[in-house]
Parts: C-alpha cells; sequence; structure tokens
C-alpha cells in the first residue's frame, strides 16, 4: 500500500508541505504572527519558550523544536527571534541542523532595528521559501515510510472497548507493513507497566519501558499525587472500570499487539520501525507534540467526550466510539466507530475503514482539526520558568 | 440482539452495551459464533459479566490480559466489579 508524499532532502516523507515561521522566543511574538499572516499559505508554530528554562528544560524545548522542524512535513522555517533570548541562532541551526538540512532561516527584532523592519525582511525571506516550497511535487511513498502517533483524550468508557480497539488494529496493520507507530503519556501506562514490559521486542526494551513508568509514578509521588491510589477514578468506576490495570491496559490497547522495538525519550526522533514507546506527559497537547517531534507526520486521536485540538504541523485524525458524542461534536470529529460496539460492523472493517481514511489524510485530505485551523502548541517542562 | 462484547476470545468478561436485568440474557459474539449467558445480577451499561467462573485468587482476563483477581468465587453470569475483583490478590 502506499500514499503521496512530499520527499525531502534529508530522506524523510512528509505529508504536507508546511513553510514554518516561529517566534526564536515568547517575546517575538508578534513579528512572526504578522509575517505569518502576511503571506498566504505559511503556517505559524507557536513558540512558548527560548527564554527563562533551566538547562533541563532549555533541551527539552530544543528537542521539541528541532525535531518538529526536521519532521517531514515542513518544507523549511524562518525563525524570528528578539535578540538577546536564551536561546540564540547558533544553538537553534546546531540543533536543527543536527537532524535535517532542509532550509532554517533566522533574523531577530534587535538585529533588524524594530518590528516594522524584521516584519518588512521576514516577510520577503518567507515569500521566497514559499516559492521554492511550491516547486515540490507528491510521489508515491511506501506505508514503511509513515510514523503514526498514537493519542487519546478525554477517554470515556467507550474509548477502552470501541475507538482504542479499532486504532489497535490500524496500529498492527501499520507495523506490519513496515510502518512505525509511536505510543505515548506514560501517566496512562501506571498498572500496565509490567504488560508493557513483557511486550518488548527484547528484555532491555521491555526494561526500559518499565523503568520509564516506574520514574514517572515516582515523580508524581514527589508531587504529592498518588496515580496507583487515586485511580480507577469513582467517575471511572462508575463507568464500569474497576482495577488500575484494566483503565491502563485499555489505554495501551491502541498500541495493538505487537512488540515494542525501542523506547525514547520526550520529543527525541524515533529512528527505528516497528511498534514504539515515548516517555512523556498525558497532557494531549503536549504529548500530540512530542509525537509530531519525533517523526509522526500523522496523529490519530481517540476521544469519548469529544476534543477539537490539533497541530500546526500534522493532521490531527479524531476519533469516537461514543455515537451520541460524534453526532453532537461532528463539526471537530473525523470517525465514528460505534458500529464495533452496536455489533452492525467488526473491528477488522471499521480498522479498514481508518486505514483508508489514514490514507487519504496522508494524500492530502484535510482533517477537521485542519480545516477548523487548530494549530496548539505547548512542550512539557520539568521546572517551570526561571 | 448482542447486549454485550468481548474484546478477544480469551477473556473472562464481557462488557454489557445496554442495562441489564436479573435472569436477562446477555448475547455476544465469539469469532462470529453467538453466545450467551444469563445475568445473576443487574448489571449497569458498560459494566462487565463474567463468561467463564473464576476461582477466588485466580486471575481475571480482559483484552488477554490480567486486570486483578478474583476477591471470590465468581460465577458465569455475575457482575464483575470491586464487589469481587481486586489489583491486590488478598480475600475479599
Amino acid at each position: 500500500m502506499q500514499f503521496q508524499g512530499y520527499r525531502r532532502p534529508d530522506g524523510r516523507v512528509g505529508i504536507r508541505n508546511h513553510v514554518v515561521v516561529m517566534p526564536g522566543c515568547l517575546c517575538s511574538t508578534i513579528a512572526a504572527q504578522k509575517i505569518a499572516q502576511a503571506v498566504e499559505g505559511v503556517t505559524y508554530l507557536e513558540n512558548p519558550n527560548g527564554c527563562a528554562q533551566d538547562s533541563r528544560d532549555t533541551a527539552m524545548t530544543l528537542e521539541i523544536i528541532s525535531g518538529l522542524i526536521a519532521n517531514g512535513n515542513v518544507y523549511g522555517v524562518l525563525i524570528v527571534g528578539n535578540g538577546c533570548e536564551t536561546i540564540q541562532e547558533d544553538r537553534y541551526r546546531a540543533e536543527i541542523g543536527a537532524k535535517t538540512c532542509k532550509p532554517v532561516e533566522y533574523i531577530s527584532i534587535q538585529g533588524e532595528g524594530g518590528l516594522g523592519k524584521t516584519v518588512a525582511r521576514g516577510v520577503k525571506i518567507i515569500t521566497a521559501m514559499k516559492a521554492q516550497a511550491d516547486l515540490c511535487k507528491r510521489e508515491p511513498c511506501d506505508l514503511s515510510e509513515l510514523t503514526l502517533g498514537l493519542e487519546c483524550g478525554g477517554s470515556d468508557p467507550t474509548s477502552g472497548l470501541s475507538s482504542n480497539v479499532v486504532l489497535g488494529w490500524v496500529s498492527d496493520y501499520l507495523v506490519d507493513a513496515g510502518g512505525t507507530a509511536i505510543l505515548a503519556e506514560t501517566p496512562e501506562a501506571i498498572g500496565a507497566e509490567k504488560i508493557l514490559r513483557a511486550r518488548g521486542a527484547t528484555p532491555e526494551v521491555g526494561q526500559k519501558i518499565y523503568d520509564m513508568v516506574i520514574r514517572c509514578e515516582k515523580s508524581h509521588l514527589d508531587a504529592g499525587e498518588d496515580v496507583r491510589n487515586s485511580n480507577p477514578s469513582p467517575g471511572n468506576k462508575a463507568g464500569g472500570i474497576t482495577t488500575l490495570e484494566e483503565k491502563s491496559i485499555g489505554c495501551i490497547h491502541k498500541s495493538g499487539s505487537r512488540p515494542f522495538m525501542a523506547a525514547y525519550e520526550y520529543g527525541q526522533l524515533v529512528d527505528k520501525k516497528g511498534l514504539v514507546f515515548m516517555d512523556g506527559t498525558a497532557f494531549d497537547v503536549a504529548s500530540t507534540v512530542s509525537l509530531i517531534a519525533g517523526g509522526a507526520q500523522v496523529v490519530i486521536f481517540t476521544t469519548g467526550r469529544g476534543n477539537p485540538v490539533g497541530a500546526p504541523t500534522a493532521p490531527v485524525i479524531k476519533v469516537t466510539g461514543n455515537r451520541e458524542t460524534y453526532e453532537w461534536l461532528t463539526d471537530i470529529l473525523d470517525m465514528d466507530t460505534s458500529t464495533s460496539i452496536s455489533g452492525e460492523k467488526s473491528v477488522e472493517q471499521l480498522g479498514q475503514e481508518m486505514l483508508d481514511l489514514l490514507i487519504a489524510v496522508c494524500n492530502g485530505q484535510q482533517v477537521k482539526a485542519e480545516i477548523n485551523g487548530c494549530n496548539e502548541m505547548c512542550i512539557d517542562q520539568h521546572s517551570g520558568y526561571c | 440482539m448482542e447486549n454485550a462484547i468481548i474484546i478477544t476470545p480469551d477473556d473472562d468478561v464481557a462488557t454489557v452495551i445496554a442495562p441489564i436485568g436479573i435472569g436477562q440474557t446477555v448475547t455476544f459474539s465469539v469469532d462470529g459464533q453467538t453466545r450467551s449467558v444469563v445475568a445473576r445480577q443487574e448489571i449497569p451499561t458498560y459494566h462487565k459479566i463474567a463468561i467463564r467462573a473464576v476461582k477466588q485468587g485466580e486471575s481475571v482476563k480482559k483484552y488477554s490480559e490480567h486486570i486483578g483477581y478474583a476477591t471470590v468465587d465468581i460465577e458465569v453470569g455475575d457482575h464483575v466489579h470491586t464487589q469481587n475483583l481486586s489489583s491486590d490478590k488478598k480475600e475479599g
């Protein structure tokens, strides 16, 4: 099976052709926004950081931003800095350059002589970059060149019964076809750490995932949150979930049944094929961003209650197993798998339909989050701002 | 009309998709074959019903995975929830 993608000079494949304008730090946001608004078809990527973080959080910010730019969905980037921020031009160039050879341009407000001059110069640069990007043509790419991010949020009892089961089928299909799927959201795996360990392709990989889950649980305990003994919540129990194991398995079931080939830190570039695990937060936006930074060109996001969020540089396909939610929130959801619960369709049939939708989206079909202009951006951090 | 689903054929429990009364037949499909059990208790929507008997202290499976231990003997048709299933292998 193939899809129509963009081949990048670094060898990666994209399913979108984003020309990105991004502030180098939050302070230069207005300049980057004005440049992006002035040129049609240019993508604005918010940068909530860039300054006033400790070295560990600065590294995490750079890991995410360089990963987002290296993602095959991006043609090139113009970074618009203020000038005096922690992450300077050379840091951005070094981190992005370590992952990709695609076009990177940099200007700053302090360097250009004010907002007006910065915007004028930025518009010129990005107009030229966009003209080059528009020359890129889609060409046939193999499914093995696709990386799928697995995400869930606003779950309800239908998530574990339907949408995550169907997504698990698609994840297995993609992995069997030589592609890559990334499972994340470590806090939601607490209780299922032994199952994840047993699914490691090697004992080392299994142990690494297990250790990540235990590390996550400990960091929550240090912050005063006892995840293991406060879950399932009273609401979960009223909805039919009895144990933490059951809740966690319902969540990780969206990764299907294949072995985990590797485990990565938050936002780290994924360099293995097959199913992999990525450490990270359960906060949907910060997690979705990390999957794309890791290389996912597309994310499938299951939800029971409904959720509009998207991502600046990748389509996020929204799937629910709750028919009422789908009918109530039709302008933010892309697919309804509730017929696997009613018995009208099998998981296999719905998996095939989800796969067809995935390929159509890879070929350029816009998802609801793209139509709605959703471009949420958030990066997890350890310490807060200095 | 099916009123429950199982995730995988290995599972000890099915999930009902409508409220079930005592004595009501619960029907679901396993590998294309229709199977039925009779509910021994009331079971709310999206709660679990035992489709296999599980002895006290034994593992209960859903998604083909261990989701907890039976804290008492569980009979086919029982509502499986906090009163008979726990993460801890202790007597209920």
